[in-house]
C-alpha cells in the first residue's frame, strides 16, 4: 500500500548522510530503485485499469462502433432495475463506511490502550485472521451463520423474527447483512493499519496531554483522532471503491436462496447482466462509468476533507 | 526482475508501450468475425473443416460419465471435456462464456450441455455481428428420420420458426407422486383432478394437521409444477411478444388453490431440497412433482429415501373438463456450435448421447422414444413405485402443455424475488399477483421482448 512505501521512503530518507557531493549517487539509485519497484505495478495498472476504463469510456458512448452520445446512459437510467439497485448499494456502503469507520477507529484506541504487550498482539492478530479469506468463501461461511437452522447463533437470529434464510435477508435488512459480512472480513486488516498509525504519534506529544490532565477519552478525541485524520480519509476512500463495486456477496446470497436475494441487487451485478445476459456492453460500461464517476467523486471529497495530500 | 538490468527504466518503459499497443490491437481486433457463406450442405455458415480435430464439449457434473462412456464407444473422436455447471439455478454459464467468446472471436466449445430449456431464444440469433451460437439441426446437418425419433413435443423449446437448435437430453414432465403408505393408513384416494387435490388438502389439514401436500418454497415448484401444469397462461411467447396473465381465469384457479392450500398448512415453503424439508418428510402425503423427483426425493438416501412400494405416481393432476396437460421443470439439452471445425464427430456425439441406451438421459427419462422405452421398462420392472409408473410417466410426457413459452429469461427469477419473500412475510399470491405480473413484464422488456 502507498502508505508503507511512504513510511519506507521515509525512514530511508532519515538514515542518509547530508552531505551534498555524497547524496547525488545515492539519490539516483533510489529514484532508480523506486522506479524499478513501482513498475510492475504500473505495467498492470496501466493494461488491467487504465486501458479496460478508456475502452470502457468508449463502449459507453458507441454503439455498434458508433457514436451515439448519451444513448446508453439514458437507456441505463430508464432500466427499471437501476434505481433500485442504485438505492441498494447507496444504502449498504452508507451503513458499511460509517459503521467502519467509527467501530474500527474505537477498536484501535482500545486495542492500543491495551498495556499488556501478548495481549494487544493476540487481539489483532484475531482480528486479522477474517481478512484472510476471500470475499466469495467468507460469504460461504455467513451462510451457515444466516441460516436459522443451522447458525451457531440461531437464538440471535430467532429473536430478530427471522426464521428461514429467506427472513434473514430480506430486501430491507439485507444492506446491515452484507455491511456485517464486510466489515467482518475487512476490519480486521484496517485496525491494525490505524494502529500502526497511532504508534506514529509521537509519545512528547502524549505525554504532553498526560501532564496537561488528559485522560484516555480526552486525549483519543482531542490528539489521536485529529492525527488520525489521514488515515481515516484513506480508509474511507478505499472502503468507498470497494463498496460500490459490491458483487460477489449478493451473487453468492442469490444462489445459496435461489434468487431470493436477486441478481440484481447492486449496480455492479446489473453491469454484468447487461453485458452477459442482454449482450449489451455499451450498457454494460455506462453503467461502470457511472460508478467510476461517483466514486471518484466521493473520494475527492474525502482526499480534501481528510487533508491526504497535504504534507505535514 | 528488471532491477538486475542496467537501465530499468527505460527497459519498463518499453515494456509498458508495447503491452499498451498490443492490448489497443487487442481490443480493435476484437471486433472482427461477422458471418460468412451459408453451406447448402448444413443449412449454415461452416466454419473451415479439420479432420479428426479434438472436439471441445462444455456439461456438468452429472454428464460426465455419459460423455466418458462415448469416449469408450467411439475411441477415434478425441474429445476434450470441460465440466461446468450446466447453467444450473440460472447461472447463465453458458451464455455468458459464449458472449465471452462471441467478443474475442474465438474460444467457442464444439458442443454444449445445457440444464436450461430456454438457451436457443439467445443461442439462435446472431449478436453483436457474430453468427448464431447454435447450428441449425434440420437444415441438413442432421438427418430429420432421427429428429422424429424424440418423444413428441420434446424439441419444441429449442424449435424457433421450424428450425431445431439443440437436441433434448431428458424429459421432466409432471406427474402425480403420492405416498402410498399414508394414503393407505388415513383411508384417502389418489387424486386425479386439482379439484380432487384441493378437497384432498382440506380433509388432510382437518384430520391430520402438520402432513403436506407439496411445498410452493422451490421457484421451479410454483411455476412449472402449478402453474404450468394447471395450463395458466403467466409465461407465453409469441414471436417477440410476451405475455404474462395472471386474471386469466385458468392463472386465478391456480393462485386461488396455492393461496388456500398455504393457508390451510398443508403447502408448506420449505424448499424441497432443504434440511427442513427433509426432516417433515415422513408427513409429505403427495405433491405433484417433476418425473426426475424420483432420484432428487424418493430414492435420495439423503432426501425422502423410501422404501420400495411406498411411494407410486399417477397420471398428472387436471382441471375437471379441461384438457389433460401438465407442466414441465427442465430437461437439458445438447447444444452443437455453429463454429465447429469437426462437425462430423459432433454429429456422432449428438446421436451417440442422446440415444445410447445405457447413458441416454444421463439418469433421467431419455427424450428419445425408443431409449425412454428401454428406460421405464427398467423403472417398472424394479417395482419400486407403486401403481403403473410407466403408463404414468408415459401419459405426462406426452401431454405437456404447449401455451408454456421459453424466451430468453426464467420465470424463476420474478418468483424468487416477488413471491417467495412475499409468502414468507405473511402475504398471499394474490395479494402480489400484480407486481409479479409487472416484474416478469419488465423482464421481458429488458430482454427485447414486446409485452403484450
Amino acid at each position: 500500500m502507498s502508505t508503507n512505501t511512504q513510511l519506507a521512503a521515509g525512514a530511508l530518507a532519515g538514515r542518509q548522510p547530508t552531505g551534498a557531493g555524497r547524496s547525488r549517487r545515492p539519490d539516483r539509485a533510489q529514484s532508480r530503485i523506486g522506479i524499478t519497484f513501482v513498475s510492475g505495478y504500473t505495467l498492470f495498472l496501466l493494461v488491467f485499469g487504465i486501458l479496460p476504463t478508456f475502452y470502457a469510456v468508449y463502449l459507453a458512448f458507441t454503439k455498434a462502433n458508433a457514436f451515439v452520445g448519451i444513448d446508453n446512459f439514458v437507456k441505463v437510467f430508464n432500466d427499471f432495475r437501476f434505481l433500485p439497485a442504485l438505492a441498494h448499494v447507496g444504502l449498504y456502503v452508507a451503513v458499511w463506511v460509517v459503521s467502519l469507520i467509527l467501530l474500527v477507529v474505537l477498536l484501535a484506541l482500545i486495542v492500543h490502550s491495551v498495556r499488556a504487550r501478548w495481549l494487544s498482539s493476540t487481539v489483532r492478530f484475531i482480528y486479522y485472521i477474517p481478512g484472510a479469506l476471500a470475499g466469495a468463501s467468507s460469504v460461504m461461511l455467513w451462510l451457515f451463520v444466516l441460516d436459522p437452522t443451522v447458525s451457531p447463533v440461531s437464538f440471535l437470529l430467532h429473536a430478530l423474527g427471522n426464521q428461514t434464510l429467506v427472513d434473514t435477508v430480506q430486501l430491507d435488512q439485507l444492506p446491515v447483512v452484507l455491511a456485517i459480512i464486510a466489515f467482518w472480513t475487512g476490519a480486521g486488516g484496517w485496525i491494525v493499519i490505524i494502529y500502526g498509525a497511532l504508534n506514529n504519534i509521537s509519545t512528547d506529544v502524549m505525554e504532553a496531554a498526560r501532564i496537561d490532565g488528559a485522560g484516555p477519552l480526552a486525549t483519543a478525541w482531542y490528539i489521536q483522532i485529529p492525527l488520525l485524520r489521514k488515515w481515516i480519509a484513506y480508509m474511507a476512500i478505499l472502503s468507498l471503491a470497494a463498496g460500490t463495486q459490491l458483487f460477489v456477496e449478493p451473487r453468492v446470497l442469490s444462489q445459496a436462496t435461489r434468487g431470493v436475494v436477486p441478481l440484481d441487487y447492486s449496480v455492479n451485478q446489473l453491469a454484468f447482466l447487461f453485458a452477459f445476459k442482454q449482450n449489451d456492453f455499451n450498457g454494460s460500461a455506462a453503467i461502470s462509468l457511472l460508478l467510476l464517476v461517483v466514486a471518484l467523486l466521493l473520494s475527492v471529497f474525502f482526499v480534501f476533507r481528510g487533508g491526504l495530500f497535504e504534507r505535514d | 526482475m528488471s532491477s538486475q538490468h542496467r537501465r530499468p527504466s527505460a527497459r519498463s518503459t518499453r515494456i509498458i508501450a508495447l503491452t499498451a499497443s498490443l492490448a489497443v490491437a487487442g481490443l480493435l481486433a476484437g471486433c472482427s468475425g461477422g458471418t460468412g457463406e451459408v453451406n447448402s450442405d448444413y443449412g449454415f455458415a461452416t466454419a473451415e473443416q479439420v479432420e479428426d480435430s479434438t472436439i471441445t464439449i462444455w456439461a456438468d457434473a452429472s454428464r460426465q460419465p455419459a460423455v466418458e462412456a462415448f469416449e469408450a464407444a467411439h475411441p477415434e473422436v478425441k474429445v476434450d471435456l470441460v465440466v461446468d455447471d450446466g447453467s444450473a439455478n440460472g447461472s447463465a454459464t453458458f451464455q455468458t462464456k459464449i458472449a465471452l467468446a462471441d467478443q474475442a472471436g474465438d474460444g467457442w466449445p464444439d458442443v454444449v450441455f445445457s440444464t436450461q430449456i430456454n438457451d436457443a431464444s439467445w443461442a439462435s440469433k446472431e449478436t453483436n455481428g457474430v453468427q448464431a451460437f447454435a447450428a441449425p439441426l434440420n437444415k441438413g446437418f442432421i438427418d430429420d428420420e432421427f429428429l422424429s425419433g424424440f418423444t413428441a413435443g420434446a424439441l419444441d423449446p429449442v424449435t424457433i420458426d421450424d428450425t431445431v437448435y439443440g437436441l433434448r437430453n431428458d424429459l421432466a414432465p409432471v406427474l402425480f407422486w403420492y405416498n402410498k403408505a399414508l394414503l393407505d393408513e388415513f383411508g384417502y384416494e389418489v387424486p386425479a383432478t386439482w379439484e380432487d387435490y384441493i378437497a384432498l388438502s382440506d380433509k388432510l389439514a382437518a384430520e391430520h394437521p402438520g402432513y403436506f401436500l407439496g411445498s410452493v418454497g422451490d421457484t421451479f415448484l410454483g411455476t412449472y409444477v402449478y402453474y404450468w401444469a394447471g395450463a395458466a397462461p403467466i409465461f407465453t411467447l409469441d414471436g417477440d411478444k410476451f405475455g404474462s396473465d395472471l386474471s386469466d381465469p385458468n392463472s386465478q384457479r391456480v393462485t386461488e388453490m396455492l393461496d388456500h392450500m398455504v393457508a390451510n398448512g398443508t403447502l408448506i415453503q420449505d424448499s424441497v431440497f432443504s434440511a427442513e424439508f427433509v426432516a417433515k418428510a415422513d408427513k409429505f402425503v403427495g405433491s405433484p412433482g417433476p418425473v426426475w423427483f424420483s432420484g432428487a426425493l424418493f430414492q435420495n438416501p439423503d432426501s425422502v429415501n423410501a422404501q420400495a412400494g411406498q411411494w407410486g405416481g399417477s397420471d398428472p393432476l387436471y382441471w375437471e373438463g379441461d384438457d389433460k396437460v401438465t407442466g414441465n421443470v427442465g430437461g437439458g439439452m445438447w447444444y452443437a456450435s455453429s463454429h465447429s471445425k469437426n462437425l462430423d464427430a459432433v454429429k456422432t456425439f449428438l446421436e451417440f448421447i442422446t440415444t445410447d441406451k445405457a447413458t441416454a438421459g444421463t439418469g433421467g427419462l431419455p427424450a428419445y422414444q425408443a431409449a425412454a422405452d428401454t428406460w421405464l421398462a427398467d423403472q417398472s420392472s424394479s417395482g419400486f413405485y407403486d401403481g403403473d409408473f410407466e403408463s404414468a410417466v408415459g401419459a405426462a410426457a406426452s401431454s405437456v402443455w404447449d401455451g408454456w413459452g421459453y424466451p430468453n429469461f426464467s420465470v424463476e427469477t420474478a418468483y424468487a424475488k416477488v413471491i417467495i419473500p412475499g409468502l414468507a412475510a405473511g402475504k398471499t399470491i394474490e395479494d402480489l399477483a400484480a407486481e409479479w405480473q409487472t416484474e416478469m413484464e419488465n423482464e421481458a422488456k429488458v430482454a427485447g421482448y414486446t409485452v403484450g
